[in-house]
């Protein structure tokens, strides 16, 4: 089977957007696209991560930075042995601090903006909104893309329960925002000028008798007064969600899909390869991690191992003869080989299955299909990165 | 102590690793785990909380218990780890004595408007089910309070003898949300300084801050992020809410290869002269396939070794009972896979 790699992507793209389920290593992943890229093709690369592991975030010196981007110091390459071509740049998505500037942009004056901000619910709304966080992941993409910094902008997304979530981000929050739901809801409150005003026809209409017995009325005005302030910004939303839907089906635009072998993050990465395919989003490539090194399904390791394990005997006594003191005791030696054999015999089994569905994968991926094996350290740093990178491009 | 680390290098090995300390010391305390009569699995996406889950049910029910699995993702998981077709909101026995049920917030709100407010819906909910979920975004805990409604719901229900259930065991949110789930019935009467809804939490509450009716548990794989995400829902767990810890599940844990004498044998065997020796008296043909069989072994046994120094960072920021499940090298999936996870928990248990 013939390798897939990223080179053609990151030479023809502007945004990656690097999906998948969790714990699949996108974040790892984003990363060596985005250090790949950099050393390879030059240019301003960014990366704008989630949740890096700590160590991770400390390697790419996203400890002291926030919000805002800031580049890997040339000295952080050279200790790492590398010799960068282009720079790399990393930012944090900092959910709260994006929700404030957002509020900020959209309000219609200052007053507005500022009882928003300082509503008791609007923490609670931003950070538990469905979708909130693929919303402002796109959001913070189209500014950064917007400022032209940057020659390719790689971002790891959120952890999603559904990594369609965010395909419908901007388009679901315009929505929320449009709803006639929403008028409706505040409806009673806008009528008698907001707060004090009781609500005159509140007990005529079925839906607020509910909500009443169940949340209680003075619950209910809290939230709509909150909502009457937040919908002075619809339109701002409306317009920005539209913008950012057209630049995620951008041509410069194209999708990568993180998965591991197993079964459930497989059939996740699946089914959102086939809703790229059906909304016609641009999938550039299905990026297999974490996968067992070819050579365990080497049939020559195979038959080496099982030879191994049935002479484990007779060349346990040659070993014990071979002077190495650490080879002395034949018993143990013939322990040690038989099982490396049998460990290899385990990790094949894997093995196999994995090139067997990587075989599958191939016959209906649309993009590369590019493959990352598993590798023996955990990454926190820019010299594992590369090892990565290595796998990536060609 | 339990999972207290005392060197590092005494760690990575096999008996230490695995037996020792955990052996004596959790004895009394695992069987307590299965006595409860809610169990909630969490952990960090992708380390097979489904799977955990549905091995603990398998278990029970094998102890003669009848467990109902609450599904909070409905993703269809667990009922395929019993090879059968995805469920919904009504429970459906997917093997004998285990039952499966998905959780869907409108069809919580839809019973609980039924029962607790004597509001018949019939039919869709329309409408006031949209405006529900607008709400529902809007007031923060009101989708989590029905989630963890129903839950507690089943349960008082089973400890009264009205629902048929031993034990409810939930596939619960991942890390991330689950303190905002759990905390949701307190959360709510924050808000709402009065009204239905704020009394209907405080049962809630009592139940799952009651040590011999809850237990909140972790699935982890003893990598980095996982083990980091535990360490910290750990004590989020314990600062933000009066639910009562129970253990942590160390999912994919590979076999420990050699010991330390096996080790350095295996070591010396690897020396180019040692390597060629084996090459020549195996045959010719096979001299590459000694290199595959021996470098495979070396990346086991690395893996296993970062593996182990997680495992050591675990054990000693998180002082519960834990209990370790084996990396599955096997073909198998479904029920058979389950078996294999319930069989393995039985041995954790001391059963």
């Amino acid at each position: 089977m013939t390798a897939g790699s990223l080179d053609g992507v990151v030479a023809s793209k502007e945004i990656l957007i690097v999906c998948g389920s969790g714990g699949v290593g996108k974040t790892s992943i984003a990363a060596a696209i985005a250090l790949g890229a950099a050393s390879r093709v030059g240019g301003k690369v960014l990366v704008i991560t989630i949740d890096p592991a700590k160590r991770l975030a400390s390697a790419l010196g996203l400890e002291e930075i926030g919000n805002s981007e800031s580049r890997v110091p040339d000295s952080a390459f050279e200790e790492a042995g590398l010799t960068p071509r282009g720079e790399l740049w990393v930012a944090m998505l900092d959910m709260k601090e994006s929700w404030d500037s957002l509020v900020l942009r959209h309000a219609p004056d200052a007053e507005t903006a500022s009882k928003i901000l300082n509503n008791s619910l609007y923490d609670n709304i931003t950070s538990r909104f469905v979708q909130s966080h693929d919303y402002i992941a796109m959001e913070r993409l189209f500014e950064i893309h917007a400022t032209g910094t940057y020659d390719l902008i790689v971002i790891d997304t959120p952890p999603t329960r559904n990594a369609l979530d965010f395909l419908e981000a901007p388009h679901r929050m315009a929505e929320f925002f449009g709803g006639r739901l929403l008028r409706w809801l505040t409806a009673p409150y806008r009528a008698g000028g907001g707060r004090g005003a009781r609500l005159v026809n509140f007990a005529s209409k079925p839906f607020y008798q509910v909500a009443d017995r169940i949340l209680g009325t003075q619950f209910l005005q809290d939230i709509a007064e909150f909502f009457l302030n937040f919908q002075s910004m619809y339109d701002g939303f409306v317009a920005r969600a539209q913008v950012v839907e057209r630049l995620l089906h951008d041509r410069r635009t194209t999708f990568l899909v993180v998965t591991t072998l197993e079964s459930a993050p497989l059939r996740e990465a699946e089914i959102f390869c086939g809703e790229l395919t059906k909304r016609e989003f641009p999938c550039g490539a299905l990026i297999t991690n974490k996968t067992l090194p070819e050579s365990f399904t080497a049939e020559v390791g195979a038959e080496a191992g099982a030879a191994l394990i049935a002479n484990a005997h007779r060349l346990a006594e040659v070993l014990a003869e071979t002077g190495v003191e650490a080879l002395a005791d034949s018993a143990i030696d013939e322990r040690v080989l038989r099982t490396v054999g049998e460990s290899f015999g385990n990790f094949s089994v894997v093995a196999a299955r994995e090139a067997e569905l990587r075989v599958e994968l191939q016959a209906w991926i649309e993009g590369e299909l590019v493959n990352v094996p598993s590798l023996d350290a955990d990454i926190h740093d820019l010299v594992g990165l590369a090892e990565i990178a290595n796998h990536l491009f060609t | 102590m339990l999972g207290e680390p005392d060197g590092s290098e005494h760690d990575l090995h096999r008996e230490e690793l695995l037996r020792d300390d955990h052996e004596a010391a959790q004895e009394p305390l695992l069987p307590e785990l299965l006595k409860k009569r809610l169990l909630v699995i969490t952990g960090k996406g992708g380390v097979g909380k489904s799977t955990v889950t549905a091995g603990l049910a398998l278990l029970a029910s094998d102890l003669g218990k009848r467990v109902l699995v609450v599904e909070v993702d409905a993703k269809g998981d667990i009922a395929s780890k019993f090879e059968h077709p995805p469920v919904g909101f009504v429970p459906v026995e997917v093997h004998p004595n285990v039952s499966v049920l998905a959780m869907d917030t409108e069809a919580s709100l839809r019973e609980y408007l039924r029962l607790n407010l004597r509001i018949p819906v019939v039919g869709r909910i329309g409408p006031i089910a949209r405006v529900f979920d607008f709400v529902a975004t809007a007031a923060p805990g009101v989708k989590e309070v029905l989630t963890i409604g129903k839950i507690a719901w089943e349960v008082r229900e089973s400890i009264a003898g009205r629902a048929p259930w031993d034990l409810v065991i939930v596939d619960a949110a991942a890390t991330g949300h689950v303190v905002a789930q759990l905390g949701a019935p307190d959360a709510i009467k924050d808000l709402v300084s009065v009204g239905p809804i704020r009394s209907q939490t405080e049962w809630m509450t009592d139940l799952l801050a009651d040590p011999a009716i809850t237990a909140l548990n972790v699935v982890t794989t003893p990598e980095e992020m996982p083990v980091s995400e535990t360490i910290d829902l750990v004590a989020r767990a314990r600062s933000e809410l009066d639910v009562p810890l129970g253990a942590v599940f160390v999912n994919r844990v590979l076999p420990e290869l050699f010991t330390r004498a096996e080790e350095s044998a295996f070591d010396a065997l690897s020396a180019e002269a040692v390597r060629s020796q084996l090459e020549s008296e195996l045959g010719l043909d096979l001299s590459d396939g000694v290199e595959s069989v021996l470098s495979g072994a070396r990346l086991a046994v690395t893996m296993r070794r970062s593996r182990a120094e997680h495992l050591s960072d675990l054990r000693a920021a998180v002082d519960l009972p834990m209990l370790y499940l084996p990396y599955l090298f096997t073909r198998s999936h479904g029920v058979r896979e389950t078996r294999v996870v319930a069989d393995a928990l039985s041995a954790e248990f001391g059963l």
